[in-house]
């Protein structure tokens, strides 16, 4: 197979990826009977068609960043955690019971508390999977699967037996109070020129930015990173090079699990201003398909989380002025992940007889 | 706990158990391939949307089971495609698939019939309906066997039968037959049965689409039999539960059967919160129930429960020599 150039490894291959996601979904839109351009249409009309928009879709963003980071830490070190949404739901605990702990003067505290709670929470929930995977062999795929299913029936428990104030119907806790609150874009000095509406976005979209930055400085300015890279590339490489294969392993899902823990100050404290059931609503799971998409490297996570943020609040778009079920996108998502890292190859494969081709064509031309 | 709780219990153990030993069984012939499939819980999803809706609109549970298998089986192909012959990452080829079953089948389910992406409820010849075994009727008022024939072995769907019965085929198929000695090489050395000359992808392929086929029945037994039509998200992570039943029984067939009448048995006694505070002796919350089946297999997957070895090649996939 022809190596490719690393423009179209870096660039191409998840351009093309998400073409052919993007006409499979097309197929499925038209085979249930809809018009797909209509459907992208309204999508981008109501993502990106007016700040309000841009409001929603930079919140999802915010959300998306967090956990396609965290994703991403752990795949460096070859491990796949797909336990992102139970520990973005344990992070939303985190953060209720620093919020409700007492009342906080002013929100930049109650943030940087509340965000040590989500992140300490989401780490705590990865380190048990973490610690089978290093010491008992248990595999982390199915741990962190099953640490997803307990993590739900423990908030509904907490929810509906503890945290749930008395005479209230719904499973959820108390309102934040009005110390917690954090601003949103549409409150910011600057910001609210262009944002007139009220609108989810809010100030955690910059400590998303900021932890993109060092995630990357952690993986390719450390030693840390080094040691977590070396051991994703070959585990008995790097403990022959005495890469601590037990430290790495538990290191790597603690900053995993933290990140998608933090998350939940973006929709838990940001938005909804109270823990909710299912508060979540599968971020986790996107931070997958946002960390394949975005070739397990914080900036592509940033623009991958920016894409699926579109598609986020475009579905949610479509799911209320067309008859396209909200669904769509989890479809979308999923051939996102199948087409950028199941069928990788087939894309590669496919490029690489192109540029062969072409080469050929150059060399023939020459003579 | 009287005697009659209990039959109750082990009757719906019985119902419950049964999806999970089809997927479990049909996971066990992927992975024993060398195959991982963690789409299990989509191919079940995909197939309980496609007997639900075929069901539906040709009043026949057996089209039903055919249009599960169908669709189960598309979504073999596509993991195979990914998996065997692009040579993909298997985990995250089951993970989008599950992404894809649990969105298309709400997709599809809604456009065909327009109630919220369920299926309209099947009555009659489009349910899975009970078979009465033979004596069961006269043997019932035996003393505690008759009743034990009659509420808890009698009366279920064909399908139930049908998954008993894929236990010693299995075995049978895995440890006596030439096709089964060739499986179980090629998910330990392929290179060897590469050298022997026999396909390494078509006994992969082959374990994929058996593997498809009996996860359409399990979602076949979940929207015609276990309930009256599809409703989203109805697996409810049973894929993901068949999975560490799997690992549990080390993947054998026969402790495949035991493990998931355990894990069935969980998921009964989640329904009962008044017997399980009765025999306890203190009041459980339900969620605490409804975890237990994950806890424990957590449990099982930590090694305290024995230590199991997957399949040496497990995951991998096969570069043909040149």
């Amino acid at each position: 197979m022809t190596k490719l150039p690393k423009w179209a490894d870096v660039a191409l291959v998840p351009l093309i990826s998400l073409m052919l996601a993007a006409i499979v979904a097309a197929i499925v839109l038209v085979a249930i009977g809809h018009d797909p351009w209509n459907a992208l249409k309204v999508m981008v009309d109501g993502a990106l068609g007016s700040p309000y928009g841009w409001g929603y879709t930079l919140y999802y963003t915010t959300s998306f960043i967090f956990t396609g980071l965290a994703v991403t830490v752990a795949f460096h070190a070859s491990l796949f955690n797909i336990g992102g949404e139970g520990q973005a739901q344990l992070g939303g605990l985190g953060v209720a019971l620093v919020c409700l702990s007492m009342p906080w003067p002013h929100w930049t505290l109650a943030l940087a508390a509340a965000t040590l709670g989500a992140a300490a929470f989401g780490a705590a929930w990865a380190a048990i999977p973490a610690y089978l995977q290093a010491r008992r062999g248990s595999h982390i795929v199915i741990t962190t699967i099953m640490f997803n299913y307990i993590a739900a029936a423990l908030l509904v428990y907490l929810l509906v037996d503890v945290l749930r104030p008395a005479g209230q119907m719904d499973p959820a806790s108390a309102r934040f109070p009005e110390g917690a609150n954090l601003p949103a874009l549409n409150e910011i000095p600057g910001f609210n020129l262009i944002f007139e509406k009220a609108v989810p976005a809010n100030v955690t979209l910059f400590i998303a930015l900021f932890m993109a930055w060092v995630v990357w400085a952690i993986l390719w300015r450390t030693r840390l990173g080094y040691e977590i890279r070396a051991f994703g590339k070959s585990e008995t490489a790097a403990r022959y090079a005495g890469i601590n294969a037990v430290r790495i392993t538990m290191i790597a899902m603690l900053i995993s699990g933290g990140l998608a823990g933090m998350m939940s100050i973006n929709n838990v404290m940001g938005e909804a201003e109270r823990l909710l059931q299912n508060s979540s609503e599968g971020a986790g799971f996107i931070g997958i398909a946002v960390a394949l998409m975005g070739r397990n490297h914080p900036v592509g996570v940033v623009l991958a989380a920016l894409l699926f943020g579109f598609l986020y609040q475009g579905g949610a778009e479509l799911g209320l002025w067309t008859s396209i079920p909200i669904e769509m996108r989890i479809v979308v998502q999923g051939l996102v992940i199948l087409f950028t890292g199941a069928l990788d190859m087939m894309v590669r494969m496919m490029l690489g007889w192109l540029f062969s081709l072409s080469q050929s064509a150059e060399s023939v031309g020459a003579k | 706990m009287d005697y009659a709780t209990l039959l109750q219990l082990l009757d719906t153990t019985l119902r419950f158990a049964t999806p999970l030993l089809l997927a479990c069984l049909a996971g066990l012939y992927s992975e024993r391939a060398g195959v991982f499939d963690i789409g299990l819980e989509g191919k079940m999803l995909m197939a309980a949307m496609s007997s639900g809706a075929v069901a539906a609109l040709t009043g026949s549970v057996w089209l039903g089971l055919l249009a599960a298998i169908g669709g189960s089986l598309l979504f073999a192909l596509v993991h195979g495609v990914a998996s065997i012959t692009f040579r993909g990452n298997q985990l995250i080829s089951g993970v989008a698939l599950n992404f894809i079953a649990s969105g298309i089948t709400v997709l599809v389910a809604q456009s065909l019939f327009g109630q919220g992406g369920r299926t309209p409820p099947l009555t009659g010849g489009a349910r899975s309906n009970p078979v009465i075994l033979p004596f069961a009727e006269p043997m019932r008022d035996v003393p505690v066997i008759g009743p034990l024939y009659y509420e808890v072995i009698s009366g279920h769907s064909p399908l139930v039968y049908l998954a008993l019965l894929m236990v010693p085929v299995t075995w049978w198929v895995l440890y006596r037959t030439r096709f089964g000695l060739r499986l179980r090489a090629v998910g330990e050395n392929p290179a060897a049965v590469d050298t022997a000359g026999v396909s390494v992808r078509g006994l992969r392929f082959a374990a994929v689409m058996i593997t498809g086929v009996l996860c359409g029945v399990a979602g076949a037994y979940m929207a015609t039999a276990l309930q009256a039509g599809f409703g989203r998200e109805m697996t409810a992570g049973r894929g993901y539960i068949a999975l560490a039943a799997l690992i549990f029984a080390k993947w054998r067939p026969w402790a495949a059967l035991y493990a998931c009448l355990l894990f069935g048995f969980f998921q009964a006694l989640a329904l009962r919160p008044d017997v399980v505070e009765g025999v306890v002796g203190v009041k459980v919350p339900v969620p605490a129930l409804d975890a237990l089946p994950y806890v424990l297999t957590v449990l099982v997957l930590a090694g305290f429960v024995g230590k199991a070895i997957p399949p040496r090649a497990g995951g991998e996939p096969y570069v043909k020599e040149r």
